[in-house]
């Protein structure tokens, strides 16, 4: 994988052609297509974070909220409104986009370490309105006996709720959205001067750059997207789990996309494929998974701070 | 009603005087060195199952003065080995970091005593209640709040009074001209890391004989804490004290009226005090 516009565009296609072909061979290679679809949906929660952490370097540790809100969005609506799943989608990522965009007001002129702290601690309003409202959410026990309705296209109907290969298929479309959209966006003005605000924060205000507004921007469209992410996850489980609004979901996809790598864009998609195929993997062999999983985190900050996609290209380089 | 409210009051403030040690502990640390230690909950669980090993040999008062020294002992062996390492570097490795070492104490502890509640006996005069009209005023409670006030109050002397202090708080202000002045940065990140951590641990002996021991003792002190910090505002030690009280108090009296938004009034403040007053009740202007 080198740079250039050659090499670039050569990852990207055997990228898309390695997610298009997936169903086909993970079974082959001991995976089965729930982990594909899991993976596909992680990898659009971490790429979207990535949209703030990497390319506007804002660190937020507290998406796992808009993520849950989507997931909570889709459930409740399906269970207590109509039983869409596009309208499930609809409400989901309506509800992640409005509280980011409140919640970002108030934050949005915050850096570094203080802003990492204050998302983290907002997250947590969302885990104890679903954790304390039982009668609606739930409560611990998650928000259950509902399930991804079939989608309607009007001429026809795709069923992913029993077809998984189909439902990784309409996940992988989603993702496939989201993803072009974020690129476009990143190689627009605007996603160029959040670079310019990433690498030198000052000298892009005295350009005349409204710096506060482009963060929340910024922060807008990577939460919503993240809120998407969290209504597939939910279709996924057809479970709405409290434990997708906590602090240790965000911890989750910071790693994922750090692990990638957080300076490519396709970097937090290879962290989550390895991040959730080793969650799987683990939380199957062993009761405490979650050692396994805190010494993974502490092995990727002390030896792979760059992650997988920067070694690689720093090898391609020298 | 009114002593219904009283005892919420009284109640929120002994969980808001654990809040304050806990984000005392965490404050010290940010400050300095500007890392969040996420661990601290973990940290927190250690001081107590320490304790609870500790207790059969050297009773209630050995245990609660040795545990949170050897939980700082611990705490320096940790910063020693992985957390100075990320000094100075973008501060999503140090939260990482402990993130992932928070999974770890937690998985640890529950490995090695299990995940049920265990029982943490304190000294019987201690736990039966002052007067009848008051029942709730057990002698552990009061014991606690006069314990922490008395921890907070050789805090502050330590750092108003002692070299150490004195340079922990000039490293605060700027650790660089501290370090040119001929202070050991290394050794007084490590102390001052060793100090937030025994907060931690002595946090724990306390909550232990409060709340029973479990695994997942530090995870519901952790979140207000931060939220103890913000409030108060960032870099502001007095700041920390205060809006862990404040807190406290707040989901105290929340408890009375609404119950189930007891956890969630304290956020709300927290957006209050953003909307407000950004840099906190507190903190200095400009600082972040």
């Amino acid at each position: 994988m080198t740079d250039g516009p050659y090499g670039k565009r050569a990852a990207d296609i055997v990228i898309w052609l390695l997610l298009l072909t997936m169903p086909y061979w993970l079974e082959a290679v001991g995976g089965y297509t729930q982990l594909g679809s899991r993976v596909v949906i992680m990898a659009l929660a971490a790429m979207s974070l990535n949209f703030l952490l990497g390319y506007t370097g804002v660190l937020s540790f507290g998406h796992a909220a808009y993520f849950g809100l989507g997931v909570y969005g889709m459930g409740m609506t399906i269970k207590y409104l109509v039983p869409s799943t596009l309208a499930g989608m609809a409400v989901g990522v309506l509800a992640g986009a409005a509280a980011a965009a409140i919640i970002g007001l108030l934050i949005v002129h915050l850096r570094g370490i203080y802003f990492a702290m204050v998302t983290i601690a907002f997250g947590q309003v969302f885990y104890f309105i679903a954790y304390r409202w039982n009668n609606v959410t739930g409560g611990d026990d998650g928000l259950s006996g509902w399930s991804r309705q079939p989608i309607d296209l009007g001429f026809a109907s795709i069923d992913i709720l029993h077809n998984q290969t189909a439902f990784y298929y309409f996940a992988l479309l989603c993702f496939a959205v989201a993803v072009t959209l974020m690129a476009a966006l990143l190689r627009s003005p605007f996603g160029r001067t959040l670079l310019a605000i990433r690498e030198n924060e000052r000298r892009a205000r005295f350009l005349g750059i409204p710096v506060d507004r482009h963060i929340w921007v910024s922060w807008l469209i990577s939460c919503t997207f993240v809120s998407l992410a969290g209504t597939l996850y939910a279709l996924l489980n057809n479970f709405a789990d409290p434990h997708d609004l906590r602090w240790d979901q965000s911890g989750d996809f910071v790693i994922m996309a750090v692990l990638g790598g957080m300076r490519s864009f396709w970097g937090p998609l290879v962290g989550a494929a390895i991040f959730v195929v080793l969650q799987d993997y683990v939380s199957s062999e062993t009761q405490n998974w979650m050692s396994f999983i805190g010494l993974f985190f502490v092995i990727v900050v002390l030896f792979f701070p760059r992650g997988v996609l920067g070694i690689v290209r720093r090898k391609a380089v020298s | 009603m009114s002593q219904l409210v009283f005892y919420n009051i009284f109640n929120g403030l002994i969980i808001g005087a654990f809040y304050a040690l806990m984000a005392l502990g965490l404050s010290l640390i940010l400050n300095l060195s500007g890392v969040i230690n996420f661990a601290h909950g973990g940290f927190l669980a250690v001081g107590a199952y320490l304790a609870f090993v500790l207790m059969p040999y050297v009773g209630f008062w050995g245990a609660l003065a040795i545990s949170p020294i050897l939980t700082a002992g611990i705490g320096l062996i940790v910063e020693r080995l992985l957390i100075r390492r990320l000094y100075g570097r973008d501060p999503l490795y140090s939260l990482l970091l402990t993130f992932g070492l928070a999974f770890m104490l937690e998985d640890g502890t529950r490995f090695i005593w299990g995940p049920q509640t265990l029982p943490f006996s304190i000294p019987s005069w201690l736990s039966s209640p002052l007067s009848n009209q008051f029942f709730f005023l057990t002698g552990y409670r009061l014991f606690m709040v006069l314990l922490v006030t008395a921890a907070v109050i050789a805090l502050f002397v330590i750092l108003n009074y002692t070299r150490l202090g004195v340079r922990i708080r000039a490293g605060t202000l700027d650790l660089e001209t501290v370090a040119v002045l001929g202070v050991d940065v290394r050794i007084l990140r490590s102390l001052n890391f060793g100090l937030g951590i025994y907060l931690a641990g002595l946090a724990g002996v306390l909550a232990a004989g409060m709340l029973g021991l479990q695994p997942t003792i530090g995870n519901d002190l952790i979140m207000p804490s931060f939220v103890a910090i913000i409030i108060g505002g960032l870099g502001s030690l007095p700041g920390t004290l205060l809006g862990g009280l404040l807190i406290g108090v707040a989901s105290g009296v929340t408890t009375v009226f609404f119950p189930s938004a007891s956890e969630a009034v304290i956020y709300i403040m927290m957006g209050l005090v953003l909307l407000v007053r950004p840099r906190g009740l507190l903190g200095e202007e400009g600082r972040f």
